[in-house]
């Protein structure tokens, strides 16, 4: 069996990591931050631990800034209603996922205005559009770092810098390329860095989070939950410093003890080397299917420009038919349709058949991607 | 070194206690996450306890890195 579904979430998951779970739930267990008896103390530290991780990766100014909540999307709703208020202008990009387009559609009803900066058919972003589009009341501008259809970059650093120079908030949706790409907070002017824990940076499913940059004064995100934080026990009213009062409830520690597992592997192998591995693999899947007769590859097609993964459609097969197929006849697990996606596969002009994704990762082989480019080849010479 | 007196570093949020302890370790200064003593604050949470000879260069590593507590008493 061939896993090319990582963009969904990664699998296999590093040594270690269901060590960690398992060792969570047999030795610690306890609930971090409530009690101070030693296991509550071991568990508190390992939820301390993973912030320290993440901030040293993002390059984030405070692990105390780093929020965690179930996944990105949670990350993304708590900053994009706990930030917009009734009138405030948002920009963002014409290849969102519906984590970022859902809440800002449901945002406009209540009065926050929405434009989005249009991408070409590659998917890129021109700076400059982000630029023509702020307007006095503009507040943030919040797209992805990389697409989760075709994986084509967007000039994140560019924009932010566009985001300081108009005193804007920058919102960075890192789902595609956190343990991707390299991501400095600081270098990149992002002020919310939204982030998933199970897909590059290898953890479990069930921990995300937003990091927070130094711009923004504590307080100046709303809770979306409001409950026990394990502090200022006495007051029956939410505490305003961070994290505590965005982190209502548990926390998902055994969860986050994977996550932890996942990012010491992460840290060890270096963003940089697992990101030469995964170019090296991409190029020979856009080498191997762009020679292909009746396949259409999308994106940038350059490796360079994209993260790991690969978008196409066959011109002779429907794509649910051919993923269908690529499981039960070729064991080969990819993901196809829209992806979540919908207004990025307008962009790319997918819509609404969508593409075939073949979304790679740290475990991938390059005998998998000769595989991967044999078995299409099969399918689309069977289909004519 | 029996009795030898410890002093206690309360914190707005547990979080910053771990925070706390890591720095501190890095410093060479040894501490330990204990339970809030009920009668200096009804938190749920921890705090973290150093001996009273190292309650001063505590004070100093924790003014220099700027970590925020709430206050330190002399058990």
């Amino acid at each position: 069996m061939i896993y090319l579904d990582n963009a969904a979430t990664s699998w296999p998951k590093p040594p270690g990591v269901s060590k960690a779970l398992v060792d969570f739930t047999e030795r610690v267990g306890a609930n971090p931050g409530r009690a101070g008896h030693r296991l509550a103390v071991e568990a508190g530290r390992i939820v301390y631990n993973t912030r320290e991780a993440l901030a040293t990766i993002f390059n984030a100014p405070n692990p105390l800034r780093i929020v965690f909540g179930a996944n990105v999307t949670e990350g993304i709703n708590l900053c994009l209603y706990g930030v917009l208020k009734p009138g405030d202008h948002v920009i963002t990009s014409s290849m969102e996922h519906n984590s970022v387009l859902r809440p800002l559609r449901d945002l406009e009803k209540s009065g926050v205005e929405v434009s989005v900066a249009q991408c070409t058919p590659q998917g890129e972003l021109d700076p400059e559009e982000v630029e023509r589009l702020i307007r006095a009341n503009t507040k943030l501008v919040a797209m992805n770092h990389a697409s989760n259809v075709v994986g084509t970059i967007l000039p994140i650093r560019e924009i932010g810098e566009i985001c300081r120079r108009y005193d804007l908030l920058f919102l960075v949706d890192s789902a595609q390329s956190a343990g991707v790409l390299p991501i400095d907070m600081e270098k990149d002017f992002i002020d919310l860095l939204c982030f998933t824990g199970h897909k590059s940076l290898f953890g479990p499913m069930g921990v995300g989070g937003v990091a927070i940059g130094e711009r923004i004064a504590e307080g100046e995100i709303k809770p979306m939950k409001r409950g026990g934080t394990g502090s200022h026990s006495e007051k029956d009213e939410q505490p305003g410093f961070w994290p505590d009062a965005l982190e209502s409830g548990t926390p998902n520690v055994v969860g986050l003890s994977g996550l932890e597992a996942g990012l010491s592997w992460l840290l060890e192998k270096t963003i940089a080397q697992i990101r030469t591995e995964e170019t090296e693999l991409v190029r020979h899947l856009l080498d191997g299917l762009g020679e292909l007769k009746d396949v259409t590859v999308y994106g940038t097609k350059n490796a360079a420009k994209q993260t790991r993964m690969v978008s196409f459609a066959l011109n002779n097969l429907e794509v649910s038919e051919a993923g269908l197929r690529l499981d039960e006849e070729f064991s080969l697990l990819c993901r196809v349709g829209l992806h979540c996606a919908p207004i990025a596969h307008q962009t790319i002009g997918t819509f609404p058949q969508g593409t075939i994704r073949f979304g790679l990762g740290a475990f991938n082989t390059l005998e998998e991607i000769e595989y991967a480019v044999r078995t299409i080849d099969l399918l689309t010479k069977e289909a004519s | 070194m029996k009795n030898q007196g410890y002093s206690v570093f309360l914190f707005q949020s547990s979080s910053y206690a771990w925070r706390t302890e890591k720095i501190l370790a890095g410093e060479g200064i040894h501490s330990k996450l204990i339970p809030i003593p009920r009668h200096l604050s009804s938190d749920c949470g921890v705090c973290i306890r150093v001996t009273l000879a190292d309650k001063e260069s505590a004070l100093t590593v924790l003014e220099r890195k700027g970590l925020r507590f709430e206050g330190v008493h002399d058990l």
